[in-house]
């Protein structure tokens, strides 16, 4: 339908002027639905195709600022549609239904959806919609401030210091001086814009905090944690969801790693921990495993014995991240460089493999790495085989000590994953708040009957009800005028002309209806048996329900319930074209 | 007739509408919506409604010719038109929609067929209340 000027500067009436895109394919709600966001001073779309909607949004990439779309759509499961919207064009979206089943609207949220709407659907619902177009827009700010930038460096940080104090029980700093040089080099490849944004204050994961943390997985059990329950849970007005969610992931490797060690020891099933990166909120790991892949391509070939059955959407997930597109192509052109920026990272020791069996000896041996010496051993000799081109350097021996070893083993398994464009479909991780792109996938499931949609609808009606008054239990009297006396004026004519018809007919008609009425009869009888044992109670409160109606019209006897059935097809038509 | 008695009378007939439960709240939503943009919304819905429904009984019908019936595809018509029929606030209509679904939910096909002619009395109860009310309200504007 219309579509104003989507350009048009909204800031000084918000939620005035906000741009809602309208999905439903039912016609009347759609014209409702425009009414209503309408009265709201909204700017209101409408579209009655799901690919529609897709093209639209497509088309005008910062067209619209919210999304209202029913759950079911003929030409594409709602639900998938949802996903895709958010994704694609991350933008909030709002599902509608007539179904207000909890399972649909769980399934709805766990789409992505930010509300759910039940039809019927009060004005006074949408005038607040604008609040989740709002919502996004602050935590995109915030989202903003703390992944650009900044937040590599601290997790950078945090990887080597937090995981250190917490998991192997290392004190100490030693390497952070390093790191920060090295940070400050990326920064200076990477080109991060304003570097102080390195000065905002950053998460630190001390112990009590991790503690609180760790608890409040407990708490919630580890299967159905998600950042928000802990961030909720562990109740630290200062911690943001972003936060609480990176380190989620950085938790669930290392448990992951620990349950895993064994099977790492038997073989070179390292690799199974790669399911695990996908996980990675920040990308961090993106980052690093993203310069590494352009590296390790050449390298891929060496993975003969490897299990290569990671499937290439765990890197996919990670080069997604927009933050990281940047720093992805930047890698690209100048591999080297990064690599030696890296290498310091616990992440990228995986990459030299050689210098880091050399450089581990000479190390002085820490007793809390004692326990997996012989499982590094065996990585490290793995990757020999794999890495020998890259040269070890000297700042591995520093990096070493606060070695975190989960993030070694899946920097490794990413290694070995070649680069995947970013077309790939991928599982939708339900703890993300941004899931990676999902390639859409019609489902025919659910298409209806194209041509039946084109029909012209008046033609229909007609044939509908004059269907319908033929089979219909209750139809055509031939007695009773209308009881109505303010029908007198325009009904006579029409009177006249169904009284004639029915006469016309009349000996049909009163067959047709003698045989209704039998079929009829037979039907509540043979339910009236049925019902003592039917098991469907509803059946025979039906039953019930029909059938003092039905003996009323079968004694041709009926109060004004039942006008409208006198005059049923021809009137219809009349008055509805006026 | 004067304007007053025929106030009166669409009053009276609107009125019925909603203490017979015919209709529900969401009529006076699209009352509330007509204004002098849109002069006679509440209508234009209500004719749209039953222009539409015709192909969303079809539908129904349609998949009630087999025997046995896809319960599911049936189910999922009569949401379809369901959720339509929430639209104009067909209260009485919708319920009859809803003894529809459980009938499917039951796979009982005897069951749907006769509680699918109750939808369709109910639509055609409806819209002839509506067309009066409608002819009234036209008449004292």
């Amino acid at each position: 339908m219309e579509c104003n000027g989507f350009n048009s500067p909204r800031s000084d009436t918000f939620p005035a002027g906000l741009r809602v895109l309208v999905v439903d394919d039912d016609p009347t709600w759609l014209k409702i639905l425009e009414k209503m966001l309408k009265k709201c001073s909204y700017e209101v779309t409408t579209c009655g195709l799901a690919r529609e909607a897709l093209d639209l949004l497509r088309e005008r990439k910062d067209g619209f600022d919210i999304v209202i779309s029913d759950v079911n759509m003929p030409d594409m499961d709602g639900f998938k549609l949802l996903e895709n919207m958010g994704l694609e064009m991350d933008l909030p979206v709002i599902m509608m239904s007539v179904d207000g089943e909890t399972s649909r609207v769980m399934k709805g949220v766990q789409h992505g959806a930010c509300d759910y709407l039940l039809k019927p659907i009060r004005m006074k619902e949408l005038r607040n919609i604008w609040q989740h177009v709002f919502r996004k827009r602050v935590h995109e700010v915030r989202d903003i401030e703390s992944h650009d930038g900044f937040e590599e460096i601290q997790i950078m940080r945090n990887v080597s210091d937090q995981y250190d104090d917490i998991y192997l029980h290392n004190g100490g700093d030693l390497t952070s001086g390093k790191k920060r040089k090295d940070v400050e080099n990326k920064l200076d490849n990477k080109d991060f814009g304003d570097p102080s944004s390195l000065k905002k204050a950053r998460v630190v994961w001390t112990v009590d905090l991790h503690q609180k943390f760790v608890k409040a997985v407990n708490q919630i059990g580890f299967d159905k944690v998600g950042p928000k329950k802990i961030l909720d849970l562990m109740n630290v007005p200062w911690l943001t969801r972003e936060n609480v969610a990176s380190h989620l992931q950085k938790y669930r490797l290392y448990l992951c790693r620990l349950q895993k060690e064994n099977d790492i020891k038997a073989s070179f099933g390292g690799i199974k921990q790669a399911d695990l990166s996908p996980k990675h909120t920040a990308g961090k790991f993106g980052l690093h495993n993203s310069i590494n892949i352009q590296q390790d391509d050449a390298a891929n070939g060496h993975f003969g014995t490897s299990d290569n059955k990671i499937p290439p959407h765990n890197i996919d997930h990670k080069i997604h991240e927009a933050e990281l597109k940047g720093i992805v192509s930047m890698s690209m052109t100048k591999p080297k460089k990064a690599q030696i920026v890296n290498i310091p990272e616990p992440q990228k020791l995986s990459s030299s493999g050689t210098g880091l069996s050399h450089s581990w000896g000479s190390l002085e041996p820490d007793p809390k790495y004692a326990a997996f010496d012989s499982t590094l051993t065996m990585q490290y000799s793995w990757r020999d085989i794999q890495y020998q081109e890259y040269k070890p350097h000297l700042q591995l021996e520093n990096g070493f000590r606060h070695l975190p070893l989960p993030a070694i083993q899946n920097h490794i398994q990413v290694n070995t994953l070649r680069p995947v464009p970013s077309t790939n479909t991928i599982p939708f991780n339900k703890e993300r708040d941004k899931p990676s792109p999902i390639e859409i996938q019609p489902s025919g499931a659910k298409c209806r009957s194209q041509q039946i949609r084109q029909v012209a609808p008046t033609g229909n009606a007609f044939d509908l009800l004059s269907a319908q008054s033929e089979s219909s239990m209750t139809n055509f009297h031939t007695s009773s005028p209308p009881a109505s006396a303010t029908f007198s004026m325009k009904n006579q004519g029409i009177d006249r002309i169904s009284v004639t018809d029915l006469e016309s007919n009349k000996g049909n008609l009163i067959q047709e209806i003698g045989e209704a009425f039998a079929c009829i009869d037979e039907d509540l009888t043979a339910s009236c048996f049925q019902g003592d044992c039917c098991s469907i109670n509803l059946g025979f409160q039906n039953i019930a329900e029909v059938s003092p109606y039905l003996y009323d019209a079968l004694k041709f006897d009926y109060e004004n319930p039942c006008d409208s059935l006198e005059y049923p097809v021809i009137i219809d038509q009349g008055l509805f074209i006026a | 007739m004067d304007t007053t008695h025929l106030q009166r009378q669409a009053a009276f007939v609107r009125k019925n509408l909603f203490d017979q439960g015919y209709l529900d709240e969401q009529f006076i939503q699209l009352e509330e919506l007509q204004d002098d943009a849109n002069p006679n919304f509440v209508e234009e819905i209500v004719t749209l409604f039953y222009n539409d429904s015709a192909r969303l009984i079809r539908n129904i019908e349609l998949a009630l010719e087999n025997s046995p019936p896809d319960f599911a595809r049936l189910d999922d018509s009569m949401h379809q038109f369901k959720g339509s029929s929430s639209s104009i606030g067909a209260k009485k209509v919708k319920k009859e929609c809803t003894q529809f679904q459980e009938y499917c939910n039951a796979a009982n096909a005897q069951g749907c067929i006769r509680t699918f002619q109750q939808v369709k009395q109910e639509l055609v109860i409806l819209r002839r209340k509506l067309e009066t009310y409608f002819q009234l309200a036209r008449q004292t504007a």
